[in-house]
């Protein structure tokens, strides 16, 4: 008797089981095989670089912490017409305009070298720019991008064609600008970036003028929509003889993307786009009108592609 | 006695069964997605090489994930763009397929030889889900499972938003390849282990 139940239930219990299995065949669905399936590959340390703190390799005046990336040559045009409070007959500024054209090269994914010219004191410039951290996710996250920035420009301008000014040596014609760039991408509209600034003048023209120009500078880009954003920078300069004969610049404008290109259009009271002019002879009031219309326009080229 | 007799096949089956099914599943972690799209002015092309993806041809059911940052091109704004404007990477960081081969005994697609199969089922890109059809390759080859598909993704299906002044260089369809080098799963432990990479 008891043989048998045991039996019996034996049975029992293999068709419970074999019915049990089919029902959990048929039933786990597409969306159970997918769901097992993220659970195996998503992979929450793992560290992903955040791209895209800025749009263009400037903000406004200043350097951004992006470089153009491996194989990638960009070339940029720069305008800033003149100011526009100058009135009617100068056409409210655009019937004069400085530019610097300038190409930026990315030698690898973190180093570029650019060159360029600004038709401000016929300036050539030069620079070297490393990103040496990069803002990532994951498991050891990086909260910040630092990018090393140093560039040195030579004035070309002929002294001696303006009265009584004699001609300038190679040496006095030359000014370096270094850079630590930071920059943090809050969310995916809003980056932000400070930048501790040092300028080194061979030559000022006034006893009492500084060699050594500090200054922090800080600027931010907040998306407006998927290809209209928000920018601006302003350089603050640390009290001495620079900080109280001229001015701080700043900038505002926006950023316009159009496939290959972006188009950055601005307002700033500095009219020079390299870093020795709008850092330590920014003259402009912004709040008196004495604002300079401009844009940058910046093309990218793909000179060796990547893989 | 007797009763024994009569259970042991019953027996055999069930522990058959899951040996059976153990080789009908495959699964890959670096399966190969990549997109062309050609038109007049560019041609613009780039690969996926972390596609996860499982195919079960004990039920006929499979299975697609990406990562969509997982996709390189050949210039770095693009593969900006393509992030940030087009796909919207941040938001949808995934793009899946979920499906089922279909018009044929799945099992027969895990015999040795090449054959091709009909496989249907969700697409969902950019957060949009839409239902296609697609011709399939599989063979079983070395104890890997390769398989292989081509079809045509129209963005505007799955609003990607492509603005008036690259839409001529940007094709209205584009063309999807996927290649898969997928190693035999057991079913039962393939489901809860997690190997690592």
């Amino acid at each position: 008797m008891l043989r048998n139940f045991y039996a019996v239930s034996l049975k029992g219990l293999l068709l419970v089981g074999l019915l049990a299995w089919a029902g959990a065949a048929h039933a786990q669905t597409e969306n159970d095989l997918l769901r097992d399936l993220e659970k195996q590959t998503t992979d929450s340390t793992k560290r992903e670089a955040v791209a895209a703190t800025f749009k263009g390799t400037h903000i406004i005046n200043s350097q951004s912490v992006e470089t153009p990336g491996q194989g990638t040559l960009a070339f940029l045009i720069q305008h800033r017409f003149g100011t526009i409070n100058s009135g009617p007959y100068e056409f409210f500024g655009l019937d004069n305009a400085v530019l610097r054209l300038s190409f930026e090269y990315g030698v690898t994914d973190r180093l570029a070298l650019g060159l360029g010219r600004s038709s401000q004191e016929k300036t050539f410039d030069g620079f070297v720019k490393y990103k040496a951290l990069q803002q990532s996710t994951g498991a050891h996250p990086m909260p910040v991008s630092v990018t090393l920035f140093a560039s040195s420009a030579i004035t070309t301008l002929k002294f001696n064609q303006t009265a009584n000014t004699a001609e300038r040596s190679t040496a006095s014609r030359l000014d370096y600008t270094y850079q630590v760039l930071l920059a943090r991408k809050f969310s995916p509209s809003l980056s932000v970036q400070l930048m501790p600034t040092l300028i080194h003048r061979n030559y000022v023209a006034l006893e009492g003028m500084q060699n050594d120009v500090y200054s922090i500078g800080a600027g931010l880009r907040q998306k407006l929509t998927k290809r209209l954003a928000l920018t601006a920078d302003y350089f603050y300069l640390l009290p001495g003889y620079v900080a109280d004969n001229y001015r701080n610049a700043l900038g505002v404008g926006v950023d316009i993307e159009t496939g290959g290109h972006v188009f950055q259009l601005h307002l700033t009271n500095s009219s020079g786009m390299v870093e020795k002019f709008f850092v330590p002879q920014t003259t402009g009031n912004f709040f008196d009108g004495d604002i300079f219309f401009g844009f940058t326009v910046a093309r990218n080229f793909t000179v060796k592609s990547r893989d | 006695m007797k009763r024994s007799l009569f259970l042991l096949p019953l027996l055999l089956l069930l522990l058959a069964q899951p040996h059976a099914r153990a080789q009908s599943k495959f699964m890959t972690k670096a399966g190969r997605v990549s997109f062309f799209s050609a038109s007049p002015i560019e041609d613009i092309e780039a690969k996926n090489q972390e596609v996860a993806a499982v195919l079960d041809f004990g039920t006929g059911q499979l299975a697609f994930s990406l990562p969509v940052k997982g996709f390189v091109f050949k210039r770095t704004l693009m593969q900006e763009h393509f992030n940030e404007n087009y796909m919207e990477s941040d938001k949808f960081p995934k793009a899946t397929f979920t499906g089922r081969f279909v018009g044929i005994d799945a099992a027969t697609l895990a015999t040795p030889g090449s054959h091709t199969a009909q496989v249907e089922g969700d697409l969902t890109l950019h957060g949009v889900t839409h239902r296609i059809k697609v011709p399939a390759t599989v063979e079983l080859k070395g104890g890997q499972l390769l398989a292989a598909a081509v079809f045509s993704v129209a963005p505007a299906d799955y609003n990607i938003e492509i603005p008036l002044i690259v839409r001529n260089n940007i094709a209205k369809i584009v063309s999807v390849r996927v290649a898969l080098a997928c190693d035999p799963v057991p079913a039962a432990v393939g489901a809860t282990t997690r190997p690592t990479n």
